[in-house]
């Protein structure tokens, strides 16, 4: 910090006499930004640290997998909580069943998910909430393919990869209003 | 008589015009204030112990009075199966100005407080811009800063009066996912900027450095306008229940999209749709549709005093007080009614109020102890008005617990009891 104090004074006289010199209408090439101090880094290396997978698949790693190798780590390391087929327990949400239109409605991964991405994305990055990010690629699709399995939306032998995932179509696809631009 | 000893009541049920706010003390109302409970202190008056010692000296960081001691977060228990997560609410109803002291801002974690070293902390911006950059906490420290006073509100806030039947609560177990603090750092227009845009950007796709790495995605044209980076809460580093070292912060809109923890923006052409956009804060509609993305938080008022289960202890003059908020700008106006809504009076409002922080109403009552509904109603500088439960039920799924901002009753019976109700 003591070592960049002089840097951001200097750096804001800077910004303060360009401010000055553009008020009497001479040009001074100074970046926009009176202080620049990010580092450069490549997507390279965020390959490992990066997690965001995107409704169309950007961002999927390597690897594949079926509901069928999935049944087995389920069972290890998610039925303990969401249930052996996937029902859900106190304190733990349901993943499969339901619906939107019940009363009252179930909204779980089956019923109420658009995109089979984020299944992906949150069981990488937050599951099982004892060791996120303990599971590894393969597992996660093995994963997300028995949890989509449990709720029929793809067969036990599908096997589910960065081609695949993209194009599965979830059941409550077209339930959502996107209101952003409101 | 003077105005002084017959104020003018502006609505039904003892609603007294705001004027006297200044002009009226609490024994203005003479005859009635005369029926206190509370006597005035028999016999001498002495010199207290505190008087004829000297206190404790000077101490590093301060604490509450042991005397004020109750004035705490009510926290839920911890999560037998998922570690870390839950909510501690705001106790609304022992605060008084506008500003939630740091330890009493709320918490809604998802996996926990992450144990931060700022020093091995990076925040990355990646993704459609011209040279991705790592930035430590150290190089944000150096960047020019803001500050500014904004609420933040949980979008599930008030979730609780979607339910049935009205709960036995208070204003902190309904309300209290509400807090408002001057937040002070970088701007992310900035740091973006620093990047570079590229032309393909439409969205940030933001994360967390938790257990649970939470993900919010933004558009584009909020976060270049006024979204920050933020250092500083109130002054002092923030909290890491607030996402020590840094945390994006989203100025009017629903709590989840200001990412504690900031480790990652990714610029997208679209939104991730990360399961807390998804499969939570999504709001179901009576068609069963959805509403994705409704991030302002709407226009709001809450009279945190009188409130759920406090007791009124005598007849006579009351201030009720509460606060007001808008996703949408700053609170306008004001409305108390006393008998349920059948009439309705502007309260005051405390100056200093700004664009998407809370403001502070004050209105003065003459109780007479007969039965009374209070209910406050707000108004924002976009014209939206604070909807009844009724309209604001009809317009979602009955299971809807999110973006509530309908008005609050409080009954208050002939005994003075001050219950949380739906009128
Ligand atoms: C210790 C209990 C526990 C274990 C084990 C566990 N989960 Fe979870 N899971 C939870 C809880 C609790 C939540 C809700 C978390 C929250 O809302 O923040 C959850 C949420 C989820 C969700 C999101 C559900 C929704 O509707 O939003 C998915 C998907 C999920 N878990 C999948 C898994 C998978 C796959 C595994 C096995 C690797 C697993 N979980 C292991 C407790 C557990």
């Amino acid at each position: 910090m003591f070592m960049r104090k002089p840097v951001f004074m200097r750096a804001l006289a800077a910004g303060v006499f360009t401010l000055s010199v553009a008020s009497i209408g001479l040009a001074a090439d100074l970046p926009a930004n009176p202080v620049a101090l990010g580092s450069p880094i490549t997507e390279a290396q965020l390959a490992d640290w990066d997690l965001i997978v995107a409704p169309d698949g950007d961002n999927l790693p390597d690897g594949s997998g079926t509901a069928a190798q999935g049944q087995m780590i389920y069972h290890q390391k998610c039925a303990a909580c969401h249930g052996t087929a996937g029902e859900g327990a106190s304190g733990s949400p349901a993943l499969v069943g339901g619906s939107v239109s019940t009363t009252p409605p179930l909204l779980t991964v089956g019923s109420y998910w658009p995109h089979a991405s984020t299944l992906f994305d949150y069981v990488r990055r937050a599951m099982p909430p004892t060791a996120p990010k303990s599971l590894s690629n393969t597992e996660v699709y093995q994963l997300t393919a028995y949890v989509l399995h449990l709720h029929g939306v793809v067969a036990e032998d599908f096997v589910l990869d960065k081609n695949t995932l993209p194009a599965v179509q979830m059941p409550n696809r077209d339930g959502f209003i996107d209101v952003s631009a409101n | 008589m003077d105005t002084k000893n017959n104020p003018q009541h502006v609505a039904g049920n003892g609603l007294i015009h705001r004027r006297h706010l200044l002009g009226l003390g609490l024994a203005g109302i003479g005859s009635i204030a005369a029926g206190s409970a509370l006597g005035a202190d028999a016999g001498m008056l002495n010199i207290p112990s505190w008087s004829k010692i000297p206190g404790n000296g000077p101490s590093e960081y301060g604490t509450p009075s042991p005397f004020a001691g109750d004035v705490k977060r009510l926290a839920g228990g911890p999560s037998a199966t998922a570690p870390g997560s839950g909510v501690s609410r705001t106790p609304l109803h022992l605060l008084r100005g506008t500003i939630t002291p740091n330890s009493l801002h709320f918490e809604r974690h998802h996996s926990g407080v992450p144990a931060i070293d700022p020093a091995q902390h990076r925040f990355v911006i990646h993704g459609l811009v011209r040279q991705a950059l790592s930035f430590t906490y150290e190089d944000l420290l150096a960047y020019p800063m803001v500050s500014q006073i904004y609420f933040l509100e949980c979008s599930g806030n008030s979730g609780a009066n979607t339910v049935a039947t009205a709960g036995d609560t208070n204003a902190a177990a309904i309300h209290g996912l509400l807090s408002c603090a001057e937040w002070t750092g970088v701007r992310l227009s900035t740091l973006l900027a620093e990047a570079g845009v590229t032309d393909a950007a439409a969205w940030i796709t933001a994360t967390g450095a938790d257990a649970a790495s939470m993900g919010r995605s933004i558009p584009l044209p909020k976060a270049l306008d006024d979204v920050m980076i933020a250092l500083y809460q109130n002054g002092e580093p923030i909290r890491p229940e607030q996402g020590y070292p840094m945390r994006l912060f989203v100025p009017g809109w629903e709590g989840n999209v200001s990412v504690k923890w900031l480790t990652q923006i990714k610029v997208a052409d679209a939104p991730a749709h990360f399961r807390d956009e998804t499969s939570k804060y999504t709001d179901l509609l009576p068609d069963g549709k959805s509403l994705q993305f409704t991030y302002p938080m709407g226009v709001k008022s809450v009279i945190t005093s009188p409130s759920g289960q406090m007791k009124l202890l005598r007849q006579g003059i009351h201030e009720i007080t509460g606060v007001a908020w808008s996703g949408h700008g700053a609170i306008r106006r004001v409305e108390i009614s006393a008998d349920g809504g059948r009439t309705w009076a502007d309260a005051h409002i405390e100056a200093g109020q700004q664009h998407l922080a809370l403001a502070r109403f004050r209105l003065p009552w003459q109780w007479s102890g007969a039965p009374a509904i209070l209910q406050s109603r707000a108004t924002d500088s976009s014209n939206n008005v604070q909807p009844s439960r009724e309209i604001w039920m009809a317009a979602y799924n009955p299971a809807n617990r999110y973006h509530y901002n309908a008005i609050q009753s409080w009954s208050v019976s002939a005994q003075g009891d001050v219950t949380n109700v739906y009128a």
